[in-house]
């Protein structure tokens, strides 16, 4: 009886604990989130947001939450329900199982494995499946389009995530989540070497995520909103949930690749006082600003546009930087040794 | 020189640059739109609203039937039955708007000889039935009690430019 305790029963609430304490606080970002997004936008188009729930408004990406939540899931005649269904649980699922594998501060991790950045990339790549069988369940034709859209999309921009994640990699020599972080407590943060790098790596998660300039599988003007056409209620809100968590991630992956993860920005006084995941938070939450600015900014690009600049710009460009890393590299003798 | 500056420019994405900070210049620029129904747009002293029917000072009905603004309306929305009064004036027994048909071109206001139907300053005045949109010669006396300041002052404000 002891045995099953400490071997099966205690692991087990620890694990729940643990899944618990990443995720409230995640949904509960999501949800400040689309807050945030709706008040910064306002502000650079000089209107007021949402400012009636609660103080400032701030209530209601809640408000906006428990409406769906009480809505009727409409499940169209012709649609392949049970794919249907799976399809938006499976864009959110795959949003929150990333987070096992990122670090808040030195040890902070679920779960600390050794592939830890193959496993990121291999999440984030079945993002596609979530749209494509939404899109493809959904029988209707703006959903199919946008579904083909997406899956080109996505496929094609990982080409380019790939190839600057190998990049960070060299610098590394691990592919551990954590090390990469360690690795730039020793020397800098990797923007400053890699910069070019950083750059294609946040405009290629822009992609990854659908958001604009790249939200061609959502493009109101031309396909209504996509995947997302016959989806209502709670499944729409998991596609939205699912959308918003991929943001938040995609933007701690830059950090931890980019930004030093939990590292303050100067190891002295002032700096190093304040935790390590408070920083990892700030991070994103700047990164997650340039998201919505970008979103004020740009206009969508034109569907070749968009194959253009991932397949004629950022791969050769990335994989020409690939070279010239490993080149750097090993001409200085640089070569990270684990 | 000039391929140079080219291939620097869209290299570093300068445009795009441009563009960003001109929108998070406008972040801190005064917001255009208001609070709506805590606060409201300045109005016109010539803005066209809601009608009101006027009464002197006296309480008297400033309204004498003389059908112009009946005649002069071109969504023929004004109805007015008149008969005279037990003391010989001559008065309305009935003036009826049809809200629905009005198109707020203020010729009925322009075509009263004693200032009797005016055009207020009130334009929320949104019903839940089409029925509460007829309104009748209580319904415009009764407005214009309620709005008699705000239009006294803004017949006043316009006054110098008729």
């Amino acid at each position: 009886m002891a045995e099953l305790w400490s071997i099966y029963l205690l692991p087990g609430i620890i694990i729940l604990a643990q899944i618990l304490l990443i995720i409230v606080p995640l949904l509960l970002s999501v949800a400040m989130l689309t807050y945030f997004e709706r008040k910064i936008m306002a502000a650079m188009q000089l209107r007021m947001g949402p400012n009636v729930v609660g103080p400032f408004g701030l209530l209601q990406a809640f408000a906006d939450g428990a409406k769906l939540f009480f809505k009727e899931t409409v499940l169209p005649t012709s649609a392949n329900k049970i794919i249907f269904l799976i399809a938006p649980m499976l864009t959110f699922v795959l949003s929150l199982v990333a987070w096992a594998v990122i670090p808040f501060d030195d040890g902070m991790v679920v779960s600390d494995i050794n592939v830890g950045i193959l496993y990121l990339f291999a999440i984030s790549s079945l993002g596609v499946y979530g749209i494509v069988m939404a899109g493809w369940a959904s029988n209707s034709k703006y959903p199919f389009l946008s579904a083909l859209r997406s899956a080109a999309q996505m496929v094609s921009y990982e080409v380019s995530i790939g190839f600057v994640i190998i990049t960070v990699l060299l610098c590394v020599g691990s592919l551990n989540v954590s090390d990469v972080v360690r690795a730039q407590a020793e020397g800098m943060w990797f923007f400053i070497p890699l910069f070019p790098m950083f750059i294609i790596f946040f405009i290629s998660a822009l992609a990854e995520t659908n958001r604009h300039p790249f939200d061609l599988p959502e493009a109101e003007a031309e396909l209504v909103a996509g995947y997302q056409v016959e989806y209502s209620s709670m499944t729409f809100a998991l596609f939205f949930l699912g959308e918003y968590a991929n943001m938040i991630l995609m933007s701690g992956l830059t950090t931890i690749l980019f930004l030093g993860g939990w590292l303050p920005p100067f190891d002295i006084a002032p700096f190093n006082w304040i935790p390590g995941p408070i920083w990892f938070f700030l991070k994103i939450a700047v990164l997650l600003f340039v998201f919505v600015w970008v979103r004020a900014t740009l206009p969508r690009y034109r569907y070749d546009q968009l194959m253009r600049l991932g397949w004629k710009v950022f791969l050769p460009f990335s994989l020409f930087w690939v070279v010239l890393t490993a080149g750097v590299l090993v001409a200085f003798d640089l070569v990270p040794q684990t | 020189m000039g391929f140079i500056r080219n291939s620097a420019r869209s290299l570093l994405l300068w445009e795009i640059v441009e563009g960003m900070a001109l929108t998070f210049s406008y972040m801190f620029r005064k917001r255009v739109t208001i609070n709506y129904p805590y606060e409201k747009g300045p109005i016109s002293p010539r803005f066209r609203g809601e009608h009101a029917l006027r009464r002197y000072p006296n309480g008297e009905e400033r309204c004498i039937a003389c059908k112009l603004c009946e005649a002069i309306c071109p969504a023929q929305a004004i109805t007015i039955e008149a008969e005279p009064r037990a003391d010989g004036s001559r008065r309305t027994t009935r003036y009826d708007i049809d809200m629905t048909k009005c198109i707020y071109c203020g010729y009925c206001e322009e075509a009263c000889p004693v200032d009797a139907i005016v055009e207020g300053p009130n334009f929320e005045f949104a019903t839940e039935t089409r029925e509460e949109l007829f309104y009748d010669k209580t319904k415009l006396l009764a407005n214009g009690e309620r709005w008699e300041r705000e239009i006294a002052a803004n017949i006043a404000a316009d006054a110098p430019y008729r």
